[in-house]
């Protein structure tokens, strides 16, 4: 099973012919995802990695059939390509960008409230985040495949760098992942931890979850309360964070403690009181895994 | 990007939001006389501008009722150390300060507009207990925080804004003027792309108008680029390292430890100086070297940290993604090589050739300590930290 992407996705790749998007597509191609089309408004009608480039995303759905879309657009025009691909009624868009300004995020989440109140559900993944791969069949982001295998634990994190090091612990020990979903580093993200929590609860073939949570807002707490009152699947939680002074933006636009609030203390408390193991130091997520999840995941 | 009180209130000002009469800011005592005659007649306020809340019990804002205590005043403020809790406690040296008139207060209220990060949207937050920290207030009186949502497109509805002003028990006639107020911050807030607009206090004056007497603003970084007004403006905030780091695409920020820290990605950069500080040590900062760890990038990134004199150790932790290993440990070397390297360099790589970029590391004859894992890397950084020579 897996979650959010399988080898039937179809993806559109939103800003393909540029740099970033050409190097990217070609990596997800390479590992086996069915990348179907480009848009690159201005160049439709033409060819690029031996696919069709067209000029709106529409094109690409009618055309191509075009189900899922992965955006590399620059940040001025990244909220404009989402509410695109939404209303091309693509049902699952992956943004990638970094350094979207967070009143356009919160105007892209009022369209897609609106989009699923009137029965046309659309989710978004991201932005500024590594994407979602379903180990063995479908990469759908910038993260390198072969840390990968195919396994039960679903992986869920706000940072890039750290999933591949939860990833590649995990793999080194044995266990393979259902799903790893890159959420994103932003205050506005399309999905949450607990929409994925809930995904990952739903999938058979996902027996426990691996969560990377890091300072700043309240994503993590939701988890928690989410994790206590609907989930059965063991979780394992790190956060990033600890160390960092508050009022300062640590990289990420989302990772900031602000008011006091947002703190590695809260997070830990909170999710240790929900029944969620929180692993302290990040070299030992393999191996309290393997402690605690063998006869799970095996 | 944070703003100075004087700043954000010229904006409240071009929008019609009530504000003190001013003097303006002076940075010298010479132009304090002219400043008390712009702002009006006394009693003055006198402002430290500086970013850190708490400039009141800090010292930084002081009452004078005539001339000779207005220059008392400015004399105490101006090339003072602020040391308030959001300043740490090497403080900030003051070097402006804002002349008000003094306002005649009879009620102090609270209002601002925040990112709810958890809904997706600005939010306006008001209460009847102005001149409390909202934090505070959060944790002490949750209950008399009042909540209402702005569309993004649309800001806020009148409405709202009403109910808000009758349940904070302002007279019909101030409601008409908070209303106005409300909305005008909130197109603001929409406008500048901000993360926060901050009243506290708001105050009803003895006359029973409405003035903001304290202004806050900070802007969403991502979105300077649609404001060149505040691009161009000089970020205050950050040090001479941080501002120098941000030019070559590196995001850095300068703590008080003794492990220099040099890692891809912002999560795992967090991540490594929760490690340093787990396995005993200190980190001396947060580093991002970005996306593509390239030999002129780490250069860079090497450069920075090492301006850094307390740093007594460097710790590399790179995770090579779709960039190779070997690639990044040919990158390291050119770096080291061109960089005066005087402290130990604990290196930490892992991805695709790892078992090849060590190889490549050894054979460089160059002093390094390699680790196998985070957790290696910073228990051998904080224990070459703690040889260095003094």
């Amino acid at each position: 099973m897996s979650i959010l992407v399988n080898s039937d996705s179809r993806v559109v790749v939103q800003g393909l012919t540029g740099a970033t998007g050409s190097f990217h597509a070609q990596q997800c191609m390479a590992y086996g995802t069915r990348v179907v089309a480009g848009v690159t408004p201005g160049k439709g009608g033409t060819r690029h990695l031996d696919v069709p480039v067209f000029d709106t995303v529409v094109d690409a759905v009618r055309a191509a059939c075009a189900n899922v879309s992965l955006i590399f657009v620059p940040p001025p025009f990244a909220a404009d390509a989402i509410l695109e691909a939404a209303d091309a009624g693509v049902a699952l868009v992956v943004c990638i960008t970094e350094g979207v300004p967070v009143l356009d995020m919160a105007r892209v989440r009022a369209r897609l409230r609106e989009m699923n109140a009137a029965g046309n559900p659309v989710r978004l993944i991201g932005p500024n985040c590594p994407g979602v791969i379903t180990p063995g069949q479908c990469k759908l982001g910038i993260m390198p495949g072969y840390i990968h295998k195919p396994g039960s634990v679903g992986v869920v994190s706000r940072s890039g760098t750290l999933t591949y090091e939860a990833v590649w612990q995990l793999t080194s020990h044995g266990f393979g992942q259902s799903t790893a979903v890159g959420i994103g580093g932003d205050p506005i993200a399309g999905t949450g931890f607990t929409d994925v929590l809930a995904l990952f609860e739903k999938d058979p073939e996902t027996n426990a979850v691996v969560m990377i949570g890091e300072i700043g807002g309240s994503a993590e707490e939701e988890a928690a309360r989410f994790f206590k009152k609907k989930m059965s699947k063991p979780v394992f939680s790190f956060i990033a964070g600890k160390m960092a002074p508050p009022g300062r933006r640590m990289g990420h636009a989302g990772a900031i403690i602000e008011g006091g609030s947002g703190t590695h203390a809260a997070k830990t408390q909170a999710l240790q009181a929900a029944g969620i193991t929180v692993i302290e130091n990040l070299s030992q997520i393999g191996e309290t895994v393997a402690k605690h999840g063998k006869e799970l995941v095996a | 990007m944070k703003l100075l009180e004087h700043e954000a209130k010229a904006l409240f000002r071009s929008r019609g939001v009530p504000v003190p009469p001013t003097g303006g800011v002076i940075k010298t005592l010479g132009r304090l006389s002219g400043a008390l005659k712009r702002a009006g007649k006394g009693p003055w306020v006198l402002k430290a501008q500086v970013l850190a809340g708490g400039r009141g019990k800090a010292g930084g804002v002081k009452l004078a009722k005539n001339a000779s205590e207005a220059k008392a005043a400015a004399k105490a403020i101006l090339g003072m150390r602020l040391i308030s809790p959001q300043t740490g406690p090497q403080g900030v040296l003051v070097h402006e300060v804002l002349v008000d008139k003094a306002t005649d207060i009879a009620r102090e209220l609270y209002l601002s507009i925040v990112l709810d990060r958890r809904e997706g949207r600005p939010v306006v937050m008001a209460s009847a207990e102005g001149g409390m920290e909202i934090e505070q207030l959060a944790r002490e009186k949750p209950g008399a925080i009042l909540r209402e949502p702005v569309s993004p497109a649309r800001g806020i509805d009148d409405f709202q804004a009403r109910r808000m002003g009758f349940a904070l028990r302002l007279t019909a006639e101030q409601v008409t003027s908070f209303v106005k107020m409300v909305r005008a911050l909130t197109r603001l807030f929409i406008d500048y792309d901000a993360s926060l607009v901050e009243v506290n206090p708001l105050v009803v004056t003895k006359k029973g108008e409405l003035i903001a007497l304290d202004a806050k603003m900070s802007t969403d970084d991502n979105a300077l680029f649609r404001h060149p007004d505040l691009a161009s403006r000089d970020d205050i905030e950050a040090g001479a390292l941080e501002k120098q780091a941000k030019k070559v695409g590196i995001s850095y920020i300068e703590l008080d430890g003794s492990i220099g820290c040099m890692v891809n990605g912002a999560g795992l950069a967090m991540a490594t100086m929760d490690t340093v500080s787990l396995a005993g040590g200190r980190p001396a900062n947060f580093l991002d070297v970005g996306g593509g760890a390239n030999a002129d990038q780490v250069t860079r990134a090497f450069q920075i940290i090492l301006k850094d004199k307390r740093v007594k150790a460097v710790l590399v932790n790179i995770f090579g993604g779709i960039m190779k290993c070997t690639t990044i440990a040919d990158g390291v070397l050119q770096a080291v090589k061109k960089v005066h390297l005087n402290v130990p360099l604990i290196v930490r790589l892992e991805g695709t050739q790892v078992a090849e970029a060590k190889a490549i590391l050894d054979k460089s004859g160059l002093p390094m300590i390699q680790a196998d894992s985070l957790w290696d890397a910073a228990q051998k950084a904080v224990k070459a930290a703690s040889e260095a020579p003094r």
